[in-house]
């Protein structure tokens, strides 16, 4: 389970969480929605100790994520798969260096052939032909390949928990649809906590069990689908009909 | 009173940010020392950027240094009298070569051309969020990627300053006899004659510390870089102008200590 305490950050003046309260039980996909620079990468790089709240805790399995040592926090990083906005691949390895960092076990990362085989199986679950890609670099890969490889690499290691950072944004509407099946593909196989930030309303509904709305600091509203298409909550209700005025609102 | 307060907050804030630099430096330097340890990754990943500045670098310090060491030979015949006999150009020459120019020539060159290397690529896998992918794989950026750049620096330098040294000397040699009637005897005596080994040592002690400087300076630029394309290159651009005075002050300093 994740869950976060109160939890508040600041950039100099610009106060960005501002008490947020935000669980995340087991074997759920939420899907973490708001606008545009409210915070919601701050708040999924807090749950992997990439930045530090000013106040509030975070607990991931009942652990408090800013007062692990240094070797508790890379054990739990290594439970912890995370999908960057723009794939974060490292651009001086290939595709299959790329993904084989992925193996957060160092004992079965120095295993040359256990590599090979959960390199090529991880390609294959985000629908990417091996011997295709395996030997390309980042620069070479189109955008949407480029977030199938990041989420090959995160998956690699096989975590329990998925953070997903904006994965289709950039995205045409196509690419973005099938990266969502993606999501729903490996949430579904891997048994996975998974949560997604996006602004896609769409994609949100398409994927997550629950929804959760950030904004101005705060949590508006967590809850199921129908929690969220019933609400009254003036900015739960603006920011669904922003995105869904032109087209139908899911059942 | 507010005008008066002006410059005490602006000396306030400057003494800030230094003391927030000198804070993040000292972390790198503890991540560094922890990172260590990790030999199996940050060794073969030396070896590679080794290569990439040694190999990389040949072609700018060959160049360099030949016509350093040509118009050092060109301006010590330009000075020479001929009450002087004509063996003391070739102690001018080596000396001027191995103990000032050769080092702190190379050492500003490497500066930037290293230097921005280091801090672009570094700050360019900051923004692109680079670093932040190998910290949530569990993985420590300081032996994946700052010490195999700090070790190469500190071995790099001194060798391509060994190389500079011995191709401006030689340039020196040749260019000297063109504009002087100066045998090969007269040159190497004169190079002998006030020969001391530490020289030599001074000119590699020198660059060691200029390697090392240029790496962790530039390293600690790229890897604190903030926003995007703009911060890369300002992290670039701070890495080269850091890197250059600090060497010329490490050369003062050294001076001072090592040649009393």
């Amino acid at each position: 389970m994740i869950e976060l305490q109160g939890v508040k950050k600041r950039f100099g003046e610009l106060i960005v969480l501002d008490g947020v309260d935000f669980t995340v039980n087991e074997g759920e996909t939420v899907a973490l929605l708001g606008p545009s620079g409210t915070g919601k990468s701050v708040l999924l790089k807090h749950i992997i100790g990439l930045i530090h709240p000013d106040e509030g805790r975070i607990l991931v399995d009942g652990q408090d994520v800013n007062r692990l040592s240094r070797k508790e926090l890379t054990k739990l990083r290594t439970r912890i798969g995370y999908v960057f906005q723009n794939g974060a691949l490292f651009d001086s390895m290939n595709v299959f260096e790329n993904i084989r960092l992925g193996i957060t076990d160092e004992r079965l990362c120095k295993d040359n052939d256990y590599c090979t085989d959960r390199v090529v199986a991880c390609l294959e679950q985000v629908n990417l032909q091996p011997r295709v890609v395996m030997t390309k670099f980042p620069a070479e890969l189109s955008g949407g390949m480029r977030k199938r490889v990041g989420i090959a690499r995160a998956i690699a290691g096989k975590p329990k928990y998925l953070l997903y950072d904006e994965p289709t944004s950039g995205l045409d509407p196509v690419n973005a649809d099938i990266i969502d099946d993606l999501v729903k593909q490996l949430d579904n196989e891997l048994g996975v906590t998974s949560i997604m930030v996006t602004h896609d309303v769409r994609g949100a509904f398409k994927v997550a069990d629950k929804l959760a709305l950030l904004s101005e600091g705060k949590i508006v509203l967590q809850g199921t689908q129908q929690e969220f298409l019933n609400s009254d909550h003036e900015k739960v209700r603006a920011f669904l009909e922003r995105d869904f005025e032109n087209r139908p609102i899911p059942a | 009173m507010e005008i008066a307060l002006r410059p005490v907050r602006t000396l306030g804030r400057m003494m800030m940010m230094a003391l927030a630099h000198l804070g993040r430096f000292s972390m790198m330097l503890l991540e560094i020392a922890r990172g260590i340890v990790e030999w199996r990754i940050w060794l073969p990943r030396t070896f590679t950027e080794s290569f990439n500045i040694g190999v990389g670098s040949l072609l700018i310090v060959v160049v360099i240094s030949a016509f350093a060491g040509a118009v050092t030979a060109f301006q010590a015949g330009y000075q020479w009298q001929s009450s002087l006999p004509v063996y003391v150009l070739g102690t001018l020459i080596v000396s001027t070569i191995v103990l000032e120019l050769g080092p702190v020539l190379i050492g500003l060159v490497l500066a930037g051309r290293i230097g921005a290397r280091y801090a672009a690529e570094l700050g360019t896998m900051r923004v692109t969020e680079q670093i932040d992918a190998l910290e949530s794989l569990g993985r420590s950026p300081a032996s994946h990627l700052i010490i195999p750049r700090v070790i190469a620096g500190f071995l790099m330098v001194p060798a391509l300053t060994i190389l500079a040294d011995l191709i401006a000397i030689s340039s020196g040699w040749y260019s000297v006899k063109q504009v002087l009637p100066m045998t090969n005897e007269d040159f190497t005596y004169g190079a002998q004659y006030y020969w001391r080994p530490f020289d030599g040592y001074y000119s590699v002690i020198k660059a060691f510390f200029f390697g090392g400087a240029i790496a962790l300076i530039s390293c600690y630029m790229g890897f604190n870089t903030k926003q995007g394309a703009e911060g890369v290159g300002k992290s670039t651009t701070a890495a080269v102008v850091a890197s250059s005075v600090v060497i010329l002050i490490i050369n003062a300093v050294l001076a001072r200590v090592l040649l009393n």
